[in-house]
Protein backbone atom coordinates (compact mmCIF):
# COMPACT_ATOMS: atom_id res chain seq x y z
CA UNK A 1 0.00 0.00 0.00
CA UNK A 2 0.93 2.99 -0.64
CA UNK A 3 1.67 5.92 1.90
CA UNK A 4 0.52 9.71 2.02
CA UNK A 5 2.56 11.74 3.14
CA UNK A 6 3.42 15.48 3.98
CA UNK A 7 7.40 16.18 3.48
CA UNK A 8 9.62 18.73 2.38
CA UNK A 9 11.19 18.05 -0.69
CA UNK A 10 14.40 17.21 0.67
CA UNK A 11 13.00 14.06 3.42
CA UNK A 12 11.15 13.26 0.10
CA UNK A 13 14.53 12.71 -1.17
CA UNK A 14 15.72 10.97 2.17
CA UNK A 15 12.89 8.78 1.81
CA UNK A 16 13.61 7.72 -1.97
CA UNK A 17 17.27 6.98 -0.14
CA UNK A 18 16.01 5.07 2.42
CA UNK A 19 14.36 3.04 0.30
CA UNK A 20 17.36 2.35 -2.66
CA UNK A 21 19.09 1.50 0.54
CA UNK A 22 22.82 2.50 -1.33
CA UNK A 23 26.13 0.76 -0.25
CA UNK A 24 28.05 4.09 0.10
CA UNK A 25 26.90 7.39 0.20
CA UNK A 26 29.87 10.23 0.19
CA UNK A 27 28.38 13.43 1.08
CA UNK A 28 29.28 17.26 1.64
CA UNK A 29 26.76 19.79 2.95
CA UNK A 30 25.60 22.56 1.01
CA UNK A 31 22.23 24.55 1.50
CA UNK A 32 19.43 24.04 0.24
CA UNK A 33 20.97 20.33 -0.43
CA UNK A 34 22.22 19.59 3.12
CA UNK A 35 18.83 18.42 4.59
CA UNK A 36 18.95 15.83 2.02
CA UNK A 37 21.95 14.41 3.83
CA UNK A 38 21.13 15.60 7.27
CA UNK A 39 18.06 13.37 7.66
CA UNK A 40 19.61 10.44 5.33
CA UNK A 41 22.36 10.72 8.33
CA UNK A 42 19.62 10.13 10.68
CA UNK A 43 18.69 7.13 9.20
CA UNK A 44 22.21 5.39 8.81
CA UNK A 45 22.00 6.67 12.43
CA UNK A 46 19.24 5.17 13.40
CA UNK A 47 19.91 1.56 11.42
CA UNK A 48 17.40 2.27 9.07
CA UNK A 49 19.76 1.36 5.77
CA UNK A 50 22.86 -0.55 5.95
CA UNK A 51 24.64 2.20 3.98
CA UNK A 52 28.70 3.04 5.11
CA UNK A 53 28.32 7.22 5.22
CA UNK A 54 31.33 9.23 4.35
CA UNK A 55 31.42 12.25 5.71
CA UNK A 56 33.61 13.89 3.10
CA UNK A 57 35.65 17.05 3.58
CA UNK A 58 34.55 18.73 -0.01
CA UNK A 59 32.27 18.01 -2.80
CA UNK A 60 35.53 17.07 -4.80
CA UNK A 61 36.41 14.51 -2.08
CA UNK A 62 32.62 13.21 -2.10
CA UNK A 63 31.79 12.87 -5.81
CA UNK A 64 35.48 11.37 -5.69
CA UNK A 65 34.74 8.29 -3.06
CA UNK A 66 31.44 8.10 -4.94
CA UNK A 67 33.48 7.17 -7.87
CA UNK A 68 35.82 4.59 -5.75
CA UNK A 69 32.89 3.13 -4.52
CA UNK A 70 30.89 2.70 -7.83
CA UNK A 71 34.10 1.28 -9.43
CA UNK A 72 34.27 -1.44 -6.32
CA UNK A 73 30.49 -2.68 -7.45
CA UNK A 74 28.52 -0.25 -4.58
CA UNK A 75 25.47 1.02 -5.43
CA UNK A 76 26.22 4.65 -4.59
CA UNK A 77 24.41 8.41 -4.22
CA UNK A 78 25.28 11.45 -3.20
CA UNK A 79 23.44 15.10 -3.14
CA UNK A 80 24.80 18.26 -3.79
CA UNK A 81 23.77 22.16 -4.99
CA UNK A 82 25.42 24.95 -6.65
CA UNK A 83 28.80 25.62 -5.46
CA UNK A 84 29.23 22.07 -4.51
CA UNK A 85 28.16 21.28 -7.53
CA UNK A 86 30.77 23.19 -9.43
CA UNK A 87 33.64 22.23 -7.46
CA UNK A 88 32.75 18.32 -8.14
CA UNK A 89 33.32 19.46 -11.63
CA UNK A 90 36.62 17.24 -12.57
CA UNK A 91 35.13 14.46 -10.81
CA UNK A 92 31.72 14.85 -12.79
CA UNK A 93 33.29 13.92 -16.46
CA UNK A 94 35.59 11.30 -14.12
CA UNK A 95 32.20 9.44 -13.28
CA UNK A 96 30.51 9.82 -16.70
CA UNK A 97 33.65 8.94 -18.55
CA UNK A 98 34.74 5.76 -16.34
CA UNK A 99 30.99 4.87 -16.99
CA UNK A 100 29.37 4.76 -13.46
CA UNK A 101 25.71 4.69 -12.08
CA UNK A 102 26.23 6.66 -9.54
CA UNK A 103 22.96 8.70 -8.64
CA UNK A 104 23.38 12.65 -7.56
CA UNK A 105 20.20 14.83 -6.64
CA UNK A 106 21.07 18.22 -7.43
CA UNK A 107 19.01 20.81 -4.99
CA UNK A 108 19.19 23.53 -8.09
CA UNK A 109 20.29 26.46 -6.68
CA UNK A 110 21.95 30.06 -8.18
CA UNK A 111 26.32 29.95 -8.72
CA UNK A 112 27.60 33.16 -7.12
CA UNK A 113 28.61 35.51 -7.59
CA UNK A 114 27.27 37.61 -6.10
CA UNK A 115 26.61 34.99 -3.26
CA UNK A 116 22.69 33.87 -3.57
CA UNK A 117 21.40 30.58 -1.74
CA UNK A 118 18.39 30.19 -3.97
CA UNK A 119 17.08 28.65 -6.72
CA UNK A 120 18.07 29.05 -10.31
CA UNK A 121 19.69 26.56 -13.16
CA UNK A 122 22.63 27.67 -13.47
CA UNK A 123 24.35 25.00 -11.38
CA UNK A 124 23.32 21.88 -13.32
CA UNK A 125 22.72 23.59 -16.48
CA UNK A 126 26.66 24.56 -15.95
CA UNK A 127 26.69 20.68 -15.87
CA UNK A 128 24.89 20.14 -19.22
CA UNK A 129 27.76 18.98 -21.28
CA UNK A 130 29.60 16.43 -18.54
CA UNK A 131 27.84 13.56 -19.50
CA UNK A 132 25.01 13.21 -16.78
CA UNK A 133 21.81 11.87 -17.30
CA UNK A 134 19.50 14.99 -15.75
CA UNK A 135 15.94 14.71 -14.97
CA UNK A 136 13.86 17.86 -13.72
CA UNK A 137 11.42 17.92 -11.16
CA UNK A 138 8.32 19.62 -10.50
CA UNK A 139 7.47 18.99 -7.09
CA UNK A 140 8.50 17.03 -4.27
CA UNK A 141 6.46 13.77 -5.67
CA UNK A 142 8.20 13.87 -8.95
CA UNK A 143 11.67 14.15 -7.11
CA UNK A 144 10.84 10.92 -5.09
CA UNK A 145 9.64 9.56 -8.33
CA UNK A 146 12.72 10.91 -10.37
CA UNK A 147 15.21 9.29 -7.78
CA UNK A 148 13.81 6.12 -7.76
CA UNK A 149 13.52 5.32 -11.57
CA UNK A 150 17.13 6.83 -11.57
CA UNK A 151 18.80 4.02 -10.13
CA UNK A 152 17.06 1.64 -13.30
CA UNK A 153 18.38 4.51 -15.68
CA UNK A 154 21.77 4.54 -14.89
CA UNK A 155 22.43 0.61 -14.30
CA UNK A 156 20.73 -0.04 -17.64
CA UNK A 157 23.72 -2.02 -19.53
CA UNK A 158 23.08 -0.20 -22.64
CA UNK A 159 23.71 3.30 -20.53
CA UNK A 160 25.82 3.07 -17.27
CA UNK A 161 25.99 6.53 -16.85
CA UNK A 162 25.40 8.57 -13.65
CA UNK A 163 21.64 10.59 -13.30
CA UNK A 164 20.99 14.27 -12.00
CA UNK A 165 18.02 14.54 -10.36
CA UNK A 166 16.83 18.32 -10.45
CA UNK A 167 14.78 19.69 -8.02
CA UNK A 168 14.25 23.36 -7.05
CA UNK A 169 15.85 24.59 -4.25
CA UNK A 170 13.79 25.82 -1.85
CA UNK A 171 10.82 25.81 -3.59
CA UNK A 172 10.91 22.35 -3.47
CA UNK A 173 13.65 21.22 -1.20
CA UNK A 174 11.93 23.32 1.59
CA UNK A 175 8.56 23.33 1.37
CA UNK A 176 5.66 20.93 2.55
CA UNK A 177 4.00 19.07 0.06
CA UNK A 178 1.85 16.01 -0.17
CA UNK A 179 2.92 12.71 -1.84
CA UNK A 180 2.82 8.98 -1.94
CA UNK A 181 5.57 7.29 -0.91
CA UNK A 182 5.63 3.49 -1.97
CA UNK A 183 5.74 0.87 0.70
CA UNK A 184 9.09 -0.52 1.30
CA UNK A 185 8.51 -3.72 -0.38
CA UNK A 186 7.44 -2.51 -3.52
CA UNK A 187 10.37 0.35 -3.97
CA UNK A 188 13.03 -2.69 -2.86
CA UNK A 189 11.71 -5.29 -5.76
CA UNK A 190 11.38 -2.66 -8.26
CA UNK A 191 14.63 -1.53 -7.15
CA UNK A 192 16.19 -4.48 -7.56
CA UNK A 193 20.04 -5.42 -6.73
CA UNK A 194 22.88 -4.14 -8.60
CA UNK A 195 25.10 -6.68 -10.85
CA UNK A 196 27.97 -5.01 -10.75
CA UNK A 197 31.28 -5.63 -13.47
CA UNK A 198 34.65 -5.17 -13.36
CA UNK A 199 34.35 -4.54 -9.60
CA UNK A 200 37.88 -3.74 -7.99
CA UNK A 201 36.94 -6.17 -5.22
CA UNK A 202 36.65 -9.06 -7.51
CA UNK A 203 39.76 -10.73 -5.98
CA UNK A 204 39.52 -13.27 -8.91
CA UNK A 205 39.49 -11.11 -11.43
CA UNK A 206 41.03 -7.79 -10.36
CA UNK A 207 40.34 -5.20 -12.99
CA UNK A 208 42.46 -1.82 -13.59
CA UNK A 209 39.56 1.50 -13.45
CA UNK A 210 39.98 4.78 -14.99
CA UNK A 211 43.56 3.51 -16.81
CA UNK A 212 45.76 5.62 -18.26
CA UNK A 213 44.73 6.29 -22.58
CA UNK A 214 48.09 5.35 -23.33
CA UNK A 215 50.22 7.48 -26.73
CA UNK A 216 48.47 5.33 -28.77
CA UNK A 217 45.06 6.55 -27.98
CA UNK A 218 41.74 5.32 -27.35
CA UNK A 219 40.20 8.12 -26.13
CA UNK A 220 38.11 9.51 -28.95
CA UNK A 221 36.96 5.40 -29.20
CA UNK A 222 35.90 5.92 -25.45
CA UNK A 223 34.17 9.24 -25.99
CA UNK A 224 32.43 7.99 -28.93
CA UNK A 225 30.86 5.12 -26.71
CA UNK A 226 30.00 7.21 -23.94
CA UNK A 227 27.87 9.27 -26.98
CA UNK A 228 26.28 6.27 -27.79
CA UNK A 229 24.99 5.58 -24.30
CA UNK A 230 23.41 8.86 -24.09
CA UNK A 231 21.43 8.38 -27.03
CA UNK A 232 20.64 5.06 -25.60
CA UNK A 233 19.89 6.55 -22.16
CA UNK A 234 16.27 7.73 -23.79
CA UNK A 235 14.99 4.51 -24.37
CA UNK A 236 15.69 3.43 -21.13
CA UNK A 237 14.09 6.46 -19.45
CA UNK A 238 10.97 5.51 -21.23
CA UNK A 239 11.42 1.74 -20.10
CA UNK A 240 11.94 2.71 -16.38
CA UNK A 241 8.99 4.75 -16.86
CA UNK A 242 6.73 2.08 -17.99
CA UNK A 243 7.70 -0.14 -15.08
CA UNK A 244 7.74 2.60 -12.73
CA UNK A 245 3.98 3.75 -13.89
CA UNK A 246 3.20 -0.26 -13.13
CA UNK A 247 3.66 -0.26 -9.59
CA UNK A 248 2.97 3.42 -8.90
CA UNK A 249 0.50 4.44 -10.79
CA UNK A 250 1.93 8.10 -11.80
CA UNK A 251 2.99 8.22 -15.46
CA UNK A 252 6.54 9.72 -16.64
CA UNK A 253 7.94 10.89 -20.18
CA UNK A 254 10.64 12.82 -21.69
CA UNK A 255 8.09 15.76 -21.07
CA UNK A 256 4.67 16.07 -20.45
CA UNK A 257 2.03 18.42 -22.28
CA UNK A 258 -0.98 20.38 -20.88
CA UNK A 259 -3.77 21.63 -22.74
CA UNK A 260 -1.12 21.51 -26.09
CA UNK A 261 -3.22 19.90 -28.88
CA UNK A 262 -5.24 23.06 -30.14
CA UNK A 263 -2.65 25.18 -28.52
CA UNK A 264 -1.19 28.25 -30.83
CA UNK A 265 1.07 29.62 -27.91
CA UNK A 266 2.92 26.83 -25.92
CA UNK A 267 5.31 28.09 -22.62
CA UNK A 268 8.37 25.86 -22.48
CA UNK A 269 9.80 25.22 -19.47
CA UNK A 270 11.13 22.87 -16.42
CA UNK A 271 11.28 22.37 -12.75
CA UNK A 272 8.77 24.19 -10.12
CA UNK A 273 7.85 27.10 -12.46
CA UNK A 274 5.30 24.27 -14.37
CA UNK A 275 3.07 24.64 -11.41
CA UNK A 276 2.42 28.16 -11.62
CA UNK A 277 1.98 27.78 -15.48
CA UNK A 278 -0.25 25.38 -15.38
CA UNK A 279 -2.47 27.53 -13.05
CA UNK A 280 -2.33 30.11 -15.10
CA UNK A 281 -2.99 28.35 -18.69
CA UNK A 282 -6.57 27.46 -17.09
CA UNK A 283 -6.90 31.29 -16.68
CA UNK A 284 -5.88 32.47 -19.80
CA UNK A 285 -8.19 29.69 -21.73
CA UNK A 286 -11.29 30.82 -19.65
CA UNK A 287 -10.23 34.22 -21.30
CA UNK A 288 -10.25 32.70 -24.78
CA UNK A 289 -6.26 32.22 -25.33
CA UNK A 290 -5.24 28.94 -27.06
CA UNK A 291 -2.77 28.04 -25.02
CA UNK A 292 -0.75 25.19 -23.28
CA UNK A 293 2.35 23.99 -21.72
CA UNK A 294 5.32 21.72 -22.18
CA UNK A 295 7.17 20.80 -18.98
CA UNK A 296 10.50 19.20 -20.18
CA UNK A 297 11.32 16.45 -17.40
CA UNK A 298 14.76 15.16 -19.17
CA UNK A 299 17.03 17.49 -20.63
CA UNK A 300 19.58 15.20 -20.73
CA UNK A 301 19.38 13.55 -23.22
CA UNK A 302 17.77 16.23 -25.22
CA UNK A 303 14.76 14.63 -26.55
CA UNK A 304 15.00 16.86 -30.02
CA UNK A 305 12.99 14.33 -31.89
CA UNK A 306 10.12 14.71 -30.01
CA UNK A 307 9.93 18.08 -28.85
CA UNK A 308 9.90 18.85 -32.75
CA UNK A 309 6.92 16.73 -33.25
CA UNK A 310 5.21 17.97 -30.32
CA UNK A 311 5.29 21.48 -30.80
CA UNK A 312 5.59 21.54 -34.83
CA UNK A 313 1.83 22.27 -35.01
CA UNK A 314 2.38 25.46 -32.89
CA UNK A 315 2.53 29.00 -34.02
CA UNK A 316 3.92 30.58 -31.03
CA UNK A 317 6.57 28.98 -28.26
CA UNK A 318 7.56 30.62 -25.13
CA UNK A 319 10.72 29.11 -23.76
CA UNK A 320 11.50 29.98 -19.79
CA UNK A 321 15.01 29.18 -19.00
CA UNK A 322 15.71 29.73 -15.24
CA UNK A 323 19.61 30.45 -16.26
CA UNK A 324 21.54 32.33 -18.87
CA UNK A 325 24.39 30.67 -21.34
CA UNK A 326 25.94 34.53 -21.24
CA UNK A 327 26.70 33.71 -24.95
CA UNK A 328 25.96 37.12 -25.98
CA UNK A 329 22.62 37.15 -27.25
CA UNK A 330 21.88 33.57 -27.35
CA UNK A 331 19.50 33.27 -24.90
CA UNK A 332 19.00 30.75 -21.94
CA UNK A 333 20.18 27.18 -22.50
CA UNK A 334 16.77 25.41 -23.39
CA UNK A 335 16.11 28.34 -25.56
CA UNK A 336 19.26 27.67 -27.78
CA UNK A 337 18.93 24.04 -27.91
CA UNK A 338 15.02 23.99 -28.51
CA UNK A 339 15.80 26.23 -31.55
CA UNK A 340 18.87 24.47 -33.28
CA UNK A 341 16.31 21.31 -32.84
CA UNK A 342 13.96 23.27 -35.40
CA UNK A 343 16.74 24.02 -37.90
CA UNK A 344 16.17 21.16 -40.25
CA UNK A 345 12.41 21.85 -40.13
CA UNK A 346 9.94 23.12 -42.60
CA UNK A 347 7.54 24.65 -40.75
CA UNK A 348 9.06 27.02 -37.27
CA UNK A 349 7.18 28.12 -34.40
CA UNK A 350 8.06 31.97 -33.51
CA UNK A 351 10.39 31.07 -30.53
CA UNK A 352 10.78 33.91 -28.09
CA UNK A 353 13.03 33.37 -24.90
CA UNK A 354 11.88 34.55 -21.04
CA UNK A 355 14.63 34.05 -18.66
CA UNK A 356 13.39 34.36 -15.39
CA UNK A 357 13.68 33.30 -11.82
CA UNK A 358 17.31 33.78 -11.33
CA UNK A 359 18.24 34.20 -7.84
CA UNK A 360 15.69 32.63 -6.75
CA UNK A 361 13.27 35.75 -8.20
CA UNK A 362 9.55 34.55 -7.89
CA UNK A 363 8.28 33.83 -10.71
CA UNK A 364 4.55 35.33 -10.51
CA UNK A 365 1.20 34.86 -11.83
CA UNK A 366 1.56 38.27 -13.36
CA UNK A 367 5.18 37.77 -15.04
CA UNK A 368 3.79 34.70 -17.21
CA UNK A 369 0.41 37.37 -18.22
CA UNK A 370 3.27 39.66 -19.04
CA UNK A 371 4.98 37.21 -21.47
CA UNK A 372 2.47 35.75 -23.22
CA UNK A 373 1.65 39.24 -23.80
CA UNK A 374 5.30 39.56 -25.79
CA UNK A 375 4.31 36.87 -27.30
CA UNK A 376 0.78 38.01 -28.92
CA UNK A 377 2.56 40.96 -29.76
CA UNK A 378 5.30 38.62 -31.86
CA UNK A 379 2.49 37.07 -33.47
CA UNK A 380 0.72 39.85 -34.53
CA UNK A 381 4.03 41.66 -35.79
CA UNK A 382 4.82 38.74 -38.13
CA UNK A 383 8.08 39.85 -38.30
CA UNK A 384 10.85 36.91 -37.49
CA UNK A 385 13.83 37.88 -35.33
CA UNK A 386 15.64 36.72 -32.26
CA UNK A 387 13.68 37.69 -29.06
CA UNK A 388 15.59 37.47 -25.58
CA UNK A 389 13.80 39.06 -23.24
CA UNK A 390 14.50 39.17 -19.09
CA UNK A 391 11.23 38.68 -17.41
CA UNK A 392 10.72 40.62 -14.02
CA UNK A 393 14.17 42.46 -13.97
CA UNK A 394 14.05 45.60 -12.78
CA UNK A 395 14.40 47.80 -15.82
CA UNK B 1 41.65 -18.17 -12.73
CA UNK B 2 42.21 -14.86 -13.56
CA UNK B 3 40.70 -13.24 -16.86
CA UNK B 4 43.19 -12.84 -20.10
CA UNK B 5 42.41 -9.95 -22.16
CA UNK B 6 43.61 -10.54 -25.71
CA UNK B 7 44.31 -6.60 -27.07
CA UNK B 8 46.65 -7.77 -29.65
CA UNK B 9 44.72 -6.44 -32.41
CA UNK B 10 43.30 -3.05 -30.31
CA UNK B 11 44.84 -0.47 -32.60
CA UNK B 12 42.26 -2.00 -35.43
CA UNK B 13 39.10 -1.99 -32.43
CA UNK B 14 36.28 0.41 -33.29
CA UNK B 15 34.83 2.32 -30.85
CA UNK B 16 32.30 -0.53 -30.35
CA UNK B 17 35.22 -3.20 -29.25
CA UNK B 18 36.67 -1.42 -26.18
CA UNK B 19 35.54 -2.31 -22.98
CA UNK B 20 32.76 -0.02 -21.38
CA UNK B 21 34.64 2.64 -19.53
CA UNK B 22 38.51 2.61 -19.25
CA UNK B 23 38.47 -0.40 -17.41
CA UNK B 24 41.49 -3.42 -18.01
CA UNK B 25 39.77 -6.75 -16.76
CA UNK B 26 43.18 -7.95 -16.87
CA UNK B 27 45.14 -8.25 -13.75
CA UNK B 28 49.02 -7.24 -13.76
CA UNK B 29 49.32 -5.89 -17.00
CA UNK B 30 51.35 -2.77 -16.00
CA UNK B 31 54.36 -5.63 -15.50
CA UNK B 32 54.61 -5.20 -19.49
CA UNK B 33 54.85 -1.12 -19.10
CA UNK B 34 58.41 -0.23 -18.87
CA UNK B 35 58.52 2.94 -16.64
CA UNK B 36 62.26 2.68 -15.79
CA UNK B 37 62.61 4.82 -18.72
CA UNK B 38 61.68 7.95 -17.06
CA UNK B 39 64.19 7.02 -14.68
CA UNK B 40 66.61 10.34 -14.51
CA UNK B 41 68.53 9.12 -10.74
CA UNK B 42 69.14 5.45 -10.35
CA UNK B 43 68.91 4.22 -6.64
CA UNK B 44 72.06 2.19 -5.60
CA UNK B 45 71.98 -0.75 -2.64
CA UNK B 46 74.28 -0.58 -0.24
CA UNK B 47 73.68 -4.31 1.00
CA UNK B 48 76.50 -4.06 4.37
CA UNK B 49 73.76 -1.25 5.60
CA UNK B 50 70.75 -3.18 4.52
CA UNK B 51 68.79 -4.89 6.90
CA UNK B 52 66.45 -6.45 4.82
CA UNK B 53 63.48 -4.91 6.83
CA UNK B 54 61.65 -3.97 3.53
CA UNK B 55 60.73 -0.79 4.29
CA UNK B 56 61.57 0.12 0.89
CA UNK B 57 59.47 -2.86 -0.79
CA UNK B 58 56.44 -1.33 1.01
CA UNK B 59 56.91 2.19 0.04
CA UNK B 60 58.03 1.77 -4.01
CA UNK B 61 55.30 2.80 -5.98
CA UNK B 62 56.06 0.64 -8.61
CA UNK B 63 56.67 -2.74 -7.69
CA UNK B 64 60.69 -2.48 -8.26
CA UNK B 65 62.23 -3.68 -5.13
CA UNK B 66 63.45 -7.17 -5.97
CA UNK B 67 63.52 -9.51 -3.11
CA UNK B 68 64.48 -13.00 -3.11
CA UNK B 69 64.73 -15.66 -0.12
CA UNK B 70 63.87 -13.30 2.04
CA UNK B 71 66.24 -10.74 1.29
CA UNK B 72 66.25 -7.09 -0.73
CA UNK B 73 68.57 -7.88 -3.80
CA UNK B 74 67.98 -4.65 -5.13
CA UNK B 75 66.04 -3.09 -8.14
CA UNK B 76 64.10 -4.09 -10.98
CA UNK B 77 65.48 -1.56 -13.13
CA UNK B 78 62.35 -2.04 -15.74
CA UNK B 79 60.02 -0.05 -13.35
CA UNK B 80 61.92 1.58 -11.16
CA UNK B 81 60.98 5.12 -12.02
CA UNK B 82 63.66 6.92 -10.13
CA UNK B 83 61.17 8.76 -7.65
CA UNK B 84 63.92 8.12 -4.29
CA UNK B 85 60.95 6.75 -1.78
CA UNK B 86 62.97 4.33 -1.20
CA UNK B 87 66.00 6.10 0.06
CA UNK B 88 64.23 8.40 1.92
CA UNK B 89 62.51 5.82 3.90
CA UNK B 90 65.26 3.60 4.41
CA UNK B 91 66.21 3.63 7.97
CA UNK B 92 69.51 2.71 7.71
CA UNK B 93 70.29 5.15 4.18
CA UNK B 94 71.45 1.98 2.66
CA UNK B 95 69.92 3.42 -0.20
CA UNK B 96 71.07 6.06 -2.33
CA UNK B 97 70.74 7.89 -5.16
CA UNK B 98 72.70 8.97 -8.31
CA UNK B 99 72.08 10.72 -11.76
CA UNK B 100 71.51 8.01 -14.31
CA UNK B 101 74.05 9.12 -16.72
CA UNK B 102 76.73 8.93 -14.18
CA UNK B 103 75.33 5.54 -13.17
CA UNK B 104 75.59 4.25 -16.34
CA UNK B 105 79.26 4.92 -16.59
CA UNK B 106 79.86 3.56 -13.60
CA UNK B 107 78.39 0.12 -14.01
CA UNK B 108 77.39 -2.30 -16.22
CA UNK B 109 73.67 -1.74 -17.11
CA UNK B 110 71.92 -3.86 -19.59
CA UNK B 111 69.27 -1.50 -20.47
CA UNK B 112 67.19 -3.38 -23.53
CA UNK B 113 68.82 -0.99 -26.13
CA UNK B 114 72.08 -2.30 -24.98
CA UNK B 115 71.19 -5.89 -25.52
CA UNK B 116 69.77 -7.05 -21.67
CA UNK B 117 66.20 -7.34 -20.48
CA UNK B 118 66.88 -4.46 -18.34
CA UNK B 119 65.96 -7.15 -15.33
CA UNK B 120 69.36 -7.18 -13.96
CA UNK B 121 70.19 -5.96 -10.52
CA UNK B 122 72.41 -3.43 -10.23
CA UNK B 123 74.36 -4.47 -7.03
S1 LIG C 1 64.55 -0.12 3.65
FE1 LIG C 1 66.79 -0.06 3.64
S2 LIG C 1 67.38 -1.54 5.20
FE2 LIG C 1 65.23 -1.91 4.78
S3 LIG C 1 65.29 -3.50 3.19
FE3 LIG C 1 65.21 -1.58 2.11
S4 LIG C 1 67.35 -1.08 1.72
FE4 LIG C 1 67.36 -2.65 3.28
S1 LIG D 1 63.47 4.92 -6.71
FE1 LIG D 1 61.24 4.87 -6.49
S2 LIG D 1 60.62 3.46 -8.10
FE2 LIG D 1 62.79 3.13 -7.85
S3 LIG D 1 62.94 1.46 -6.38
FE3 LIG D 1 63.05 3.35 -5.21
S4 LIG D 1 60.94 3.72 -4.60
FE4 LIG D 1 60.87 2.22 -6.26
Amino acid sequence: MPRTVALIGTDAIAEAMRQINPDVVPAYPITPQTAIVETFAQMVGDGLVDTEMINAESEHSALSAAIGAAAAGARVMTATSAQGLALMWEMLYIASGMRLPIVMPNVNRALSAPINIHCDHSDSMGARDSGWIQLFSENAQEAYDNVLQAVLIAEDPNVLLPVMVLLDGFIISHAVERLDLLDDRTAKQFIGTLMPRDSLLDAENPPSWGVFDGLGGYYFEFKRAQAQAMINAAAAVRKVAGQYAEISGRHYDFFETYRLDDAELVIVAAGSAAGTIRSMIDDLRAEGLRIGMLKLRMFRPFPERDLVKALSHVKNVAVFDRSDTFAGEMGGPLFVELRAAFYEEEKRPQMLNFIYGLGGRDLSRNLIRQAVDSCKLAAGSNERQKRIIYLGIRD
Amino acid sequence: MAKQWDFSRIREWGWREHPVGPVIPEPGTADRYETGGWRSLRPILSPEKCVHCFTCFIYCPDSAIVVSAEKMKGFNLRHCKGCGICARECPKDAIHMVNEAEARGLEKCLLPEEGGTGREQTS
